[in-house]
């Protein structure tokens, strides 16, 4: 029999007795037996620590699944997001599992099925489940290997796995649904596996066509938004005026006397229709919005005075960086830059569906980036047990970080609970996605910086004044749903915490030798305008602020800003990114005509994963104002390779949506009211302005560790468009966007 | 109502309120998943369909106003087992990362594609103006239409062999 039959969750087996769990009861009646007392032992050694997210899920089964019938499934806590991980994770499995990887099942994150991997987030999927996989399948072959040593009666080195089975050199097979018996991939996994060798790579490093793209240009249903059930409903919600709006007044008899409307859902301050056509919904909505009266509060901080009110919303300072002594000796260089309030974007707003099912269990399909978080704050918001929510994720529009994605189920979820047995499905406005979804925090940074009399940077202070940067699931406070309905939960208090990967302070310690340096986080614990993760978090403004002080201290220095890069940067990995895209790039020679600049950034995303160094020209028009970038060229180093083009596609991506933050982003707001709710009051790139080339350099390092890309991109290429434009108009940028006005206006004093 | 429709070139009937936008019908009465909601407001040029061999948005077209016309969707354009040669340059070019704005884009492209087979990049650029996509992959899609020219070109023209003994 094959590992579980179908029908069975893979959980309630693991939960069942196997043989490990066996072996532990048996050791604890010992310890139970009353006579002789003995010495009190020495405590269990901890677990010895498991590759990735192995270290989480230990079990090799829960990675990966073979059946009787040959077939072979794997799985994986993280989330198909746009990003191509689906794609990559499948080579690393047929790679190591010497499968075809149109021979694999690949089921993605999805609370009854797959390993609890947290969210898909922050560039760690190769890192953690690239990692957990890789290693699992590779000890999965070596059993299957193993097993075929015994039978055949040979030595394992004999043996050699391909196209799913074992061959032994005299010609007898076995294939691995033959192989595999009862509870054999049951079993933890090993801290150590013996990996393929890079030489021997027939799937990974190689750029396997995307799976999911033949479905999406072909109008397959490949999102949440094509999920059609039987007798599904539609909903629209009707969302406050104001984030602080509290419902005062209602008459939803002239919504509910309307075709086709099921259902007006009202709990305190949430607020939906239920139909059961789509466009039904849709004029509903707009007919109970306009019958409802809200009493709003003027809550909002003043957004012409940003600096202002970040440095007033100040509670606790950490420290992120510390060495030697600060002066002020020598030249000094000194710098205040401020970054808005961005939104995530999504192209198509966030959607959800959600079945309150007879048995009392809730299905809900979302687009979330952590499932199991989500189940957690789902749960917690219906008072129901965790293991009742089912939570299962379908891909969504591009998210780049924690979007409407959760709060849309959530508000499927509310109103599945309220109307049971039928399915019901969210679609959110766009103007709902851009008033409500929770942005990327504004910032404020300020640099204090001196060169020696060499020219070497001796001497960085450097302050950022910014809330946190994830406000996740977890608890049903993050949810809209729950705060908005009449027993309301509260979003969880936000605390400054300092780690490696950082938040707001991402990316906030330069890695370049600078002997006397401090870095402070200036945290604000209120968020007047909702607040979470995008794409890069702090590290988008930080390397903006950083890369453009280098610049400027570079110009000091009298130096070009490669060459003064390269003379502070140890790391070999680092300088060869920026000595690869320097060179692709010709800055050495490049001809820059007039109205014209070029500028060069870099950074190591979290100052630990993947490398990039950018070079960018880009053309200003004084009079107008407008900016493009023409030509961009950069260099990325992400460890081993597993999809060559997966990396260039989401570099390509970072950086031309870095160009359109950096250029043209930023949320508008009065102090009740967020205004910017629409592509016309939220400009963001166009094809117009879309650079001519955009030329990514893969720096290849076969055996070292996956190193996450995805986020990569975002400061370098902020910084690059910032030191373009002082090229060209001889004016630094120090307030993100740069837009139109204050081009001209730099331009203008110039 | 009963408003009779020509999608992808076969006849339906839908019984909906006349003023419905044609998106709603497409993807909720005849389950076409191709064009997408994405802003309702004109703007983002995800809901792009062909109408009469011009590009629309199908989120502003009340469907009323489209009996008797023919609707081209990207289903339309090909299947998944028989791609056609916009699809094809699609998938050839890898021109999608979410892929939500790309049907969208690929409408935007045919319509320009069935006028001009070989569109400068300037006219690339002017046909997908109204078209949005967030991911970046804007470089892509120039080089997949691009491509989809070519490939449109090289299956007009007489193969090599043709003709020949063989």
């Amino acid at each position: 029999m094959g590992i579980l039959q179908h029908g069975i969750t893979r959980r309630s087996v693991i939960a069942g007795t196997g043989g490990l769990v066996v072996s532990f009861s048996l050791g604890r009646a010992f310890a139970q037996a009353p006579a002789p007392p003995t010495p009190p032992a020495t405590p269990p050694a901890p677990p010895a620590s498991l590759p990735g997210s192995l270290d989480d899920d230990r079990f090799l089964d829960s990675w990966i699944r073979i059946d009787p019938d040959n077939s072979v499934t794997v799985f994986t806590g993280k989330a198909e997001l746009g990003q191509g991980i689906r794609t990559a994770l499948l080579q690393v499995a047929a790679e190591e599992l010497e499968v075809d990887p149109g021979e694999i099942e690949f089921v993605t994150a999805d609370t009854g099925r797959t390993p609890n991997e947290g969210f898909t987030a922050g560039s760690q999927s190769m890192q953690n489940s690239g990692t957990a996989i890789r290693n699992a399948a590779a000890q999965v072959r070596a059993l299957l290997i193993a097993e075929a040593a015994k039978r055949f009666g040979i030595a394992a080195a004999e043996l050699k796995a391909e196209n799913k089975s074992v061959l032994a050199k005299d010609g007898r097979s076995a294939s691995y649904g033959e192989l595999v018996s009862g509870q054999m991939l049951h079993v933890e996994a090993q801290p150590q596996s013996a990996l393929k060798q890079p030489g021997t790579f027939r799937v990974m490093g190689k750029p396997l066509p995307r799976v999911d793209i033949p479905a999406k240009v072909t109008g397959r249903p490949a999102y949440v938004h094509d999920l059609r059930l039987d007798g599904m409903l539609h909903a629209r919600v009707v969302r406050p005026p104001s984030p602080a709006a509290t419902l005062m007044e209602l008459d939803q008899g002239a919504a509910e006397a309307m075709p086709g409307i099921v259902s007006v859902v009202r709990d305190g301050n949430f607020l939906a229709v239920v139909a059961e056509k789509e466009f039904q919904a849709v004029n509903a909505m707009r007919t109970l919005a306009a019958a409802a009266r809200w009493q709003e509060k003027e809550t909002l901080p003043d957004q012409t005075d940003l600096p202002s009110t970040l440095q007033g919303l100040e509670r606790e300072v950490g420290t992120v960086a510390e060495a030697g002594t600060l002066s002020s000796n020598g030249k000094v260089f000194e710098a205040t830059y401020t970054r808005p309030y961005q939104i995530h974007g999504s192209i198509g707003p966030s959607c959800a569906v959600a079945q309150m099912k007879a048995d009392g269990t809730l299905d809900v399909w979302s687009h979330t980036q952590g499932v199991f978080p989500d189940r957690e704050a789902i749960a917690e918001m219906l008072a129901m047990p965790e293991e009742k929510v089912h939570v299962i994720h379908m891909e969504g529009s591009g998210c780049y970080g924690h979007n409407g994605a959760d709060d849309a189920a959530g508000d499927a979820a509310l109103i599945a609970s309220k109307i049971p047995g039928k399915p019901v499905r969210v679609q959110w406005m766009r103007e709902q996605e851009h008033s409500w979804e929770p942005y990327g925090p504004a910032m404020l940074m300020k640099v204090s910086a001196t060169l020696d009399d060499q020219g070497r940077i001796a001497s960085w202070a450097y302050d950022l004044w910014s809330n946190t940067h994830s406000t996740r699931p977890g608890g049903a406070g993050a949810l809209l749903a729950a705060r908005h309905k009449a027993q309301a939960f509260q979003p969880e208090p936000a605390e400054l915490r300092i780690s490696p990967s950082g938040n707001g302070d991402r990316n906030a310690n330069p890695l370049y030798t600078i002997p006397n340096k401090r870095v402070l986080w200036h945290f604000l614990p209120d968020m007047p305008l909702r607040v979470s993760a995008l794409r890069a978090l702090g590290g988008y403004a930080n390397v903006f602020a950083i890369e453009s002080t280098i610049d400027e201290l570079a110009l000091m220095a009298e130096a070009d800003p490669v060459e003064f890069r390269l003379s502070h940067m140890e790391d070999p990995r680092a300088r060869a990114v920026i000595e690869l895209a320097a060179e692709r790039f010709g800055w050495d020679k490049a001809k820059i005509a007039r109205n014209r600049g070029r500028g060069f950034a870099f950074a190591r995303y979290k100052n630990l994963a993947a490398y990039l160094a950018v070079a960018m020209e880009a053309e200003v028009e004084p009079e107008t104002g407008r900016v493009r970038v023409v030509r961009v060229v950069s260099a990325i180093d992400s460890g081993e390779i597993v999809n060559p083009d997966g990396i260039r596609n989401q570099t390509e991506g970072g950086i031309l949506q870095s160009i359109s933050w950096t250029l043209y982003e930023a949320v508008a707001f009065d102090r009740t009211r967020i205004t910017s709710t629409d592509w016309s009051s939220y400009p963001i790139l166009r094809f117009a302005s879309v650079p001519d080339s955009v030329e990514v350099n893969i720096i290849e390092r076969p055996g070292e560790p996956f190193l996450g890309t995805g986020e990569a991109a975002q400061g370098p290429a902020a910084a690059a468009v910032a030191n373009a434009i002082r090229n060209a108009i001889g004016k630094r940028l120090y307030d993100l966007p740069f837009t139109r006005d204050r081009i001209r206006n730099a331009a203008g004093r110039a | 109502m009963a408003i009779l429709l020509t999608v992808n070139g076969s006849p339906h009937e839908v019984d909906i309120d006349p003023a419905t936008p044609l998106l709603y019908v497409l993807r909720d009465e005849l389950a076409l998943n191709g064009a997408k909601y994405g802003c309702g407001l004109g703007q983002c040029g995800s809901c792009t369909v062909v109408v009469d061999g011009e590009a629309v948005l199908s989120c502003m077209v009340p469907v009323m106003l489209l009996e008797g016309r023919e609707i081209t969707t990207v289903e339309g354009l090909g299947t998944i087992d028989k791609p056609g040669p916009l699809q094809q340059a699609f998938i050839e070019v890898q021109a999608a990362q979410c892929g939500y704005c790309v049907p969208g884009m690929m409408m935007s492209a045919h319509a320009l594609l069935r006028r001009n087979a070989r569109p400068s990049d300037a006219e690339i650029r002017e046909a997908l103006a109204t078209n949005l996509c967030r991911c970046g992959t804007h470089m892509r899609i120039l080089a997949a239409i691009r491509r989809a020219g070519e490939l449109m070109q090289a299956a007009s023209l007489p193969r090599p062999d043709e003709g020949r003994a063989g």
